[in-house]
C-alpha cells in the first residue's frame, strides 16, 4: 500500500463499475470524489483539488475527452494524472485519449495489481513534478533577488564612487553597467593643482567579493585625490588597503595616472593591467607595460610605487585598458590579444579616435553586443586646457565660521624629504579657512610651487634647464630620485600666517629651505625685467604662477627664503586669479 | 585529471602538473594537490607544460600555494610555461614573487 494517502477523482456514468473502483481504491488507502459524468468531474475537480482523476471516456452530457481538457486547464502548471476508464479496445479511440489530455488508460473490467501500480507511478511523477516545479521557481525568484540587489548595490556603489571628472570632454570611456560586479573599477578626479589623476582595476574574480573589495578603493581615491595626494601616495594606500581585507589569492590590477597638462607631463603606474598606450599626435606608440605586481599582494614595506614619467604634449593620446580587451574571443576560440589591440593602433581609420578603432575593432572580431562584453577601456586626451570640473566642495552651513587668525610652523628634515609630501596636511590647514575653502586649486598650486622649488632646485640641487629637453626630461627625474636619497643635514621649512582683513583675509606663507639659494637680485623674473626662460632657480613656469597668483612676492637671504601674501575677499568669485 | 602531482628523487620536491585551462574550476583539485602532501616537502615544481591557458584567478591560486609554501621564504619555482601563459605571469609582475623557468 502507498505510504501517502491521496485524493483520487473517479467519474463514470455506471453506478455499478463506480462502485466496484470506489471501492477498490478506498482498499488502497485513498479518499476517493465520486461524479457522475464529465460536467460533474469538472464541477468536483474545482471543488475537490484530486491528486489524480480517473475518467470514464463515454459518459453523457460530457464526455471523457472534454472534461480532459478542462481539467488540464483548470490544473495549469501542477500536474495532474489523467487516467482513462474504458472498455474502449480501438487504437484511434485510445489516442484519442491520450491527445485529449489523458496520461494513460485502465481497461475494464478492472485488475487491482494494475490500478495500484499505476496509481503509485503518476504519484511519483506527480511529486518528481511538484519537487521540480518549486525548485524552478525558487531560482526564478532567487535570480530576480539577485538582480534586484545587485542593482541596489549598484546605486550604492554609485553614490560612493560617483563618476568624478569621467564626463570631462577630453576622457572617453566605456565599462559595462554593471562592471562593478565583473571586478572593474574606473575612477577619475580632478586635482586641486589642476590636472587630474584617473584609476583603472580589476579585481580578480567576480561579483559581490569583487565588488566590496571597491568600495574602500573608490573612498580612498576620492579621498585622498581631492586633497592633493599624489598618485603615488593614493597607491601606496590603497595597497596597504587591499592587503588588509582581500584574502590571499584576490588582489587588483590596476594602473594610475597622473595627468599634469600645465607641465605636459604625464605620470603613470601599472601594476598588472594590460600595455597602457600613448598615441603622439603623430600617431607614434609608446607602450607602458605593467612594471609592478597587482595592489592587495605585497606588503606596505616592500610595496612600489613610483610612477613612471612621460612628458605629453596637447594632442598624444592615452589608453588604458582591461584584459577584457586582450581576452575577447570570436566564434572560433581565437583571442584578440595584443596583436588586435596593435592592428587597431596601427590601423585607426582616418580622424577616428583610438578609443573608438579598439572598441570597434572588439566588437568585429568578437561578434558581441557592447551590453554583454567584459572589458572596461578608457582614454585620456591630452589638451592645453582641459575643461576639467572643478573639485566641488559640499556647501556647509557652518562655511563662515572657521579660524582666521592662526600661525603654524612646519618643517621637515633629513629622510623625510625624501618620501613624505607636507602638502595635503598643509593646504588641510589653510582649508579650514572659511574663504580659501573655495580656492583650495589655488592654494595648493602656491604651496606646491613653493615647495617644489625648494626641493628641487633648493635641496637637491636640480638645473631646472633639463627640463626642457626630452632627453633631460628622463635625467631630470631619475636624478631627483637619485638624490633624494642623499638629503641628509636638509630641511624644508613651512611657516603660515593667517589674519583677517575687512571683508576677507590675507594668507602668509614663508618658504626656507636649507639649500644654497640663487642670486634672486639678477634674477631677469624676479627684478621684472628679463626673459622669462634664463636663469639657474624659478626658471620658468614655477616663479610665473606664484607671480600670478599671489599679490607680493619677496626673496630674501641667500635667495632660499620665498615669502608670498596671498589675499582673498569673500565677495570677489572664486576660482582664477586673473581678476586679481 | 587536470591536476596531477608527483614527488621528485628528492623526496622534497612537490611536482604540480596542470592540464589544459588552469583557472577557476582547478581552484579545489589544485589546492588539495599541496594541502595533502607528504610533510616532507619543502620545495614546489609548478609545472604548465600542458597548460593552455591561465587567468588571475590561477594568480590568485598560484599566491595562495605561496602562503603554503612559507610567504616570502616560499621556494616555488614555474616551469615550461608557453608564450600566452607566460605573458600573463609577466604582465603581473609574478616574477618578483616566484622563479619562472
Amino acid at each position: 500500500m502507498s505510504q501517502n494517502s491521496l485524493r483520487i477523482l473517479i467519474a463514470d456514468d455506471s453506478d455499478t463499475d463506480r462502485l466496484i473502483l470506489q471501492a477498490l481504491i478506498k482498499r488502497l488507502g485513498h479518499e476517493v470524489i465520486e461524479a457522475v459524468d464529465g460536467l460533474d468531474a469538472v464541477e468536483k475537480f474545482g471543488e475537490g483539488q484530486p491528486d489524480i482523476v480517473l475518467l470514464d471516456a463515454l459518459m453523457p452530457r460530457m464526455d471523457g475527452m472534454e472534461a480532459a481538457r478542462h481539467i488540464k486547464a483548470l490544473a495549469g502548471e501542477r500536474l495532474v494524472p489523467v487516467i482513462f476508464l474504458t472498455s474502449l479496445s480501438e487504437t484511434e479511440d485510445l489516442v484519442r485519449c491520450l491527445e485529449a489530455g489523458g496520461d494513460d488508460f485502465l481497461t475494464k473490467p478492472y485488475n487491482r495489481v494494475i490500478i495500484e501500480a499505476k496509481i503509485n507511478a503518476f504519484d511519483r511523477m506527480r511529486r518528481m513534478h511538484d519537487t521540480l516545479s518549486r525548485q524552478h521557481q525558487q531560482i526564478r525568484e532567487r535570480n530576480r533577488q539577485l538582480l534586484e540587489e545587485q542593482t541596489i548595490a549598484r546605486r550604492v556603489f554609485d553614490n560612493v564612487a560617483h563618476t568624478g571628472c569621467l564626463d570631462s570632454p577630453n576622457i572617453h570611456y566605456h565599462a559595462s553597467p554593471l562592471s562593478v560586479f565583473n571586478g572593474d573599477v574606473l575612477f577619475a578626479s580632478p586635482l586641486p593643482a589642476g590636472g587630474m589623476l584617473i584609476f583603472l582595476g580589476d579585481f580578480t574574480g567576480h561579483g559581490l567579493p569583487a565588488a566590496i573589495g571597491a568600495m574602500p578603493v573608490a573612498e580612498i581615491f576620492y579621498g585622498m585625490a581631492r586633497k592633493g595626494f599624489s598618485g603615488a601616495d593614493v597607491l601606496r594606500e590603497i595597497n596597504q588597503k587591499l592587503k588588509l581585507i582581500l584574502p590571499t589569492g584576490m588582489f587588483c590590477c590596476g594602473a594610475m595616472v597622473e595627468a599634469d597638462f600645465k607641465l605636459g607631463q604625464l605620470k603613470v603606474w601599472n601594476g598588472g593591467l594590460p600595455e597602457a598606450w600613448v598615441i603622439r599626435a603623430d600617431g607614434d606608440p609608446v607602450l607602458l607595460p605593467s612594471r609592478h605586481l597587482p595592489l592587495g599582494i605585497l606588503p606596505p614595506e616592500q610595496f612600489e610605487s613610483v610612477m613612471e614619467t612621460l612628458q605629453v604634449w596637447p594632442g598624444d593620446r592615452l589608453l588604458v585598458m582591461t584584459d577584457g580587451v586582450l581576452e575577447a574571443t570570436n566564434d572560433r576560440g581565437e583571442l584578440f590579444g595584443l596583436a588586435g589591440v596593435r592592428q587597431c593602433l596601427d590601423h585607426p581609420g582616418s580622424g577616428r579616435h583610438p578609443f573608438d578603432a579598439i572598441l570597434e575593432g572588439v566588437r568585429r572580431f568578437s561578434g558581441k553586443a557592447a551590453e554583454s562584453d567584459d572589458l572596461t577601456l578608457v582614454a585620456l586626451d591630452i589638451t592645453d586646457q582641459p575643461e576639467v570640473p572643478s573639485v566641488q566642495e559640499q556647501p556647509s552651513p557652518s562655511a563662515l565660521a572657521g579660524p582666521t587668525e592662526w600661525r603654524c610652523e612646519y618643517e621637515i628634515r633629513e629622510r623625510t624629504l625624501g618620501d613624505f609630501s607636507p602638502l595635503p596636511l598643509l593646504l588641510h590647514i589653510c582649508l579650514e579657512v572659511p574663504g580659501l575653502r573655495t580656492r583650495g586649486g589655488e592654494i595648493y598650486t602656491l604651496l606646491s610651487e613653493l615647495y617644489n622649488n625648494a626641493l628641487e632646485h633648493g635641496v637637491l640641487q636640480l638645473p631646472s634647464e633639463w627640463k626642457h629637453s626630452a632627453d633631460g626630461f628622463g635625467r631630470y627625474y631619475s636624478e631627483r630620485q637619485a638624490r633624494l636619497a642623499r638629503v641628509d643635514g636638509h630641511y624644508i621649512r613651512f611657516s603660515l600666517h593667517h589674519t583677517r582683513k575687512p571683508g576677507g583675509g590675507r594668507l602668509r606663507v614663508v618658504c626656507e629651505d636649507s639649500g644654497a639659494g640663487f642670486d634672486f637680485r639678477n634674477h631677469p623674473l624676479v627684478s621684472g625685467r628679463g626673459d622669462e626662460d634664463r636663469g639657474p632657480r624659478y626658471a620658468g613656469r614655477g616663479l610665473l604662477l606664484l607671480k600670478r597668483l599671489s599679490n607680493n612676492i619677496t626673496f630674501r637671504g641667500r635667495g632660499n627664503h620665498v615669502e608670498i601674501v596671498y589675499d582673498w575677499n569673500f565677495s570677489a568669485h572664486q576660482g582664477d586669479g586673473d581678476d586679481r | 585529471m587536470p591536476i596531477q602531482t608527483s614527488l621528485a628523487e628528492d623526496g622534497k620536491t612537490l611536482v604540480i602538473r596542470i592540464e589544459g585551462r588552469f583557472d577557476f574550476s582547478t581552484h579545489q583539485a589544485f589546492r588539495d594537490s599541496y594541502e595533502h602532501a607528504d610533510p616532507k616537502v619543502t620545495d614546489y615544481i609548478v609545472d604548465l607544460s600542458d597548460t593552455t591557458y591561465l587567468d588571475s584567478s590561477a594568480l590568485g591560486m598560484l599566491l595562495l600555494l605561496r602562503d603554503h609554501a612559507g610567504g616570502d621564504s616560499a621556494r616555488i619555482s614555474i616551469e615550461n610555461c608557453n608564450s600566452d601563459v607566460r605573458r600573463i605571469l609577466s604582465i603581473s609582475n609574478f616574477e618578483q614573487l616566484f622563479a619562472i623557468k
